[in-house]
């Protein structure tokens, strides 16, 4: 190897480097000429929609814009993830022209105007072998603040529980605290996870572990026979049906926010993200869609 | 012997290209380093001046959403997860190096070079992946919750094993030969000329190999997240679960605002440091050695 390389540079030194450099010149030149072919070759009237927020909503709103880019040849939307604050934080900053929200708008909020797409509702899963089905307000409750650590205590096997909760931030973790009206810090987890999969693999592979994530992943992934399944909410089981409903507590809307009242191809693209068109793409992402 | 006929009296137009050329790269590293120290500190800056520094070692936790900031805990969880990486990766990688270079028939040798180079290819992630879906369930059969530091020392090794093998096995190539053939003259055994000559030789280049796979394991972010828990506190164990600096910013930089964003960026930073007192106390070290 070393030989090899001090042979080259001995015998054809200057002309290698000369060389070299005539090759690094051509290619910037290239570079150069496609990014300029590239300016060009963008038509000037295409206008671009910046979508920024939620990772929940996002897969969903690509598809929505693919759908709705297809109908508006002149429209292009650039849609890209960050969670529910970014989404909230590109709007008041101008950086996005819709920001994605996967929970209603808060107090402080109010400033900005929601449009509400579709809705999912947060459940708890445990391993399929748990024999568990249901759990109650105050079981879940002492469980996550560390006060019941074994399964025996809610009449499941004696096993200690493996507590899964979400990292700070998060509009999940949100709702959840707030619906149990507890702080992050009384929560007492084993295991902090980051997105919906990464909890469910996490609880498919620990037959003692429970965790809250988005019902529509769960659903869908229990369909593909991941070994986890779905606790009831006290009597109410935790399903899409029972979200559409209105039944089920733990629910939360997709929210697209803008900062005022949306106009132009904003408003183009939010009445076509409201309408019944694209009621498929939800139940497909097994979200609810508005009103059926 | 080679250089000394290109280094002669007046150095030639394509050598002082090259020269120039090197220096500017050189130079243009240098500031890129210095643009990130300089950005970490501006962004990072509101959290030090919201929060104060001291506030980083003697808050009660980390629970950014209450304004509680102690990186401490995650500080000692990088290093603990590290140094356990490093102190099993070493030796194996050393052994491996040396059982290829001296011991395998050539044959076998190549087929686990191969290997090797092939696991120093597979993304982070993938271990990631494969972590929590078969690591992690096996140790959870021993301990529950099985996300935990041992998890997370176990897939660094096997991400940082292949480096070190790679290096310390172009360390012992670099060996010169006439200093293994004088001593197979001298009629040493294979095991003594390895130990007495070979490694003190190639110490220097092993050493850096293992510095720069301890910078990867301190840096390395995906995988960790995925199979450490990510519970904020000190282990009492290696069954715990800890969360280290990068799987920290990873689960918290999207969904994070003002003060617990910028508290990020210092995290950041911290790292950042912790990165380069390494490195300048391996420096140290290793001219210590040079001297000896």
């Amino acid at each position: 190897m070393s030989t090899f390389f001090s042979i080259t540079i001995d015998e054809t030194s200057h002309t290698m480097i000369f060389h070299l450099t005539k090759y690094l010149a051509i290619v910037i030149c290239l570079i150069a000429w496609v990014s300029c072919r590239e300016t060009s070759a963008t038509h000037p009237t295409t206008t671009k929609l910046v979508i920024t927020g939620s990772s929940t909503i996002a897969p969903l709103v690509s598809e929505i814009a693919k759908r709705f880019e297809a109908q508006h040849p002149d429209i292009r939307i650039d849609v890209q993830t960050g969670g529910s604050s970014r989404g909230i934080a590109d709007i008041r900053r101008g950086l996005a022209d819709i920001g994605m929200a996967s929970r209603k708008l808060k107090e402080e909020e109010r400033d900005l105007y929601g449009t509400v797409i579709a809705h999912d509702g947060i459940g708890l899963i445990v391993h399929r072998s748990n024999p568990l089905t249901s759990l109650d307000h105050d079981s879940i409750v002492r469980i996550y603040t560390g006060e019941i650590t074994n399964w025996k205590a809610v009449n499941g096997i004696d096993a200690p529980i493996t507590v899964v909760s979400k990292s700070e931030g998060r509009a999940t973790l949100e709702l959840f605290l707030q619906h149990f009206q507890l702080s992050s810090s009384q929560i007492k987890p084993q295991v902090v996870i980051g997105d919906n999969e990464q909890g469910i693999k996490t609880v498919a592979g620990n037959p003692h572990a429970i965790a809250f994530v988005s019902i529509g992943t769960a659903e869908y992934d229990a369909a593909q026979d991941v070994p986890i399944k779905l606790l009831s909410f006290g009597t109410i089981p935790a399903s899409l049906a029972e979200v559409q409903a209105g039944r089920f507590p733990l629910s939360r809307p997709l929210t697209l926010v803008t900062g005022t009242r949306p106009t132009g191809n904003v408003s183009r693209f939010i009445d076509f993200a409201t309408s019944t068109d694209i009621h498929d793409l939800v139940k497909h992402h097994y979200f609810v869609p508005l009103n059926g | 012997m080679i250089w000394s006929n290109i280094i002669t009296l007046s150095p030639s137009t394509g050598d002082r290209l090259l020269f120039l050329s090197l220096r500017s790269l050189a130079g243009l590293v240098g500031i890129l380093v210095f643009g990130i120290f300089t950005f970490l500190i501006i962004e990072g800056f509101p959290a030090i001046r919201d929060v104060g520094l001291l506030a980083f070692v003697t808050d009660s936790s980390w629970h950014p959403t209450e304004y509680l900031y102690n990186v401490t805990p995650m500080v000692a969880a990088t290093l603990l997860v590290s140094a356990g990486a490093v102190l099993l990766a070493t030796p194996l990688g050393i052994l491996l190096a040396l059982f290829c270079q001296y011991y395998a028939p050539t044959n076998i040798a190549r087929v686990y070079q191969h290997f090797i180079e092939l696991l120093a290819g597979i993304p982070s992630v993938v271990y990631g992946l494969w972590g929590l879906v078969v690591l992690v369930p096996l140790i959870a059969k021993l301990h529950t919750p099985g996300s935990s530091l041992l998890a997370g020392m176990l897939i660094l090794t096997v991400m940082i094993l292949p480096i070190v093998t790679l290096v310390s096995q172009s360390a012992l190539q670099q060996v010169p030969k006439d200093l293994t053939q004088n001593a197979v003259a001298l009629g040493l055994t294979r095991w003594s000329i390895i130990r007495h000559i070979i490694l003190p030789t190639a110490k220097p280049g092993i050493l850096a190999g293992v510095i720069l796979q301890t910078g990867r394991a301190l840096g390395e972010t995906m995988a960790v997240l995925m199979v450490c828990g990510n519970v904020v506190q000190y282990p009492s164990s290696v069954f715990d679960p800890i969360r280290t600096l990068t799987a920290n910013i990873a689960l918290d930089m999207a969904y994070a605002t003002g003060t617990h964003r910028a508290s990020l960026f210092f995290m950041g930073l911290l790292l950042l440091l912790i990165v380069l007192g390494l490195v300048m106390m391996a420096q140290h070290s290793s001219r210590h050695h040079a001297y000896r």
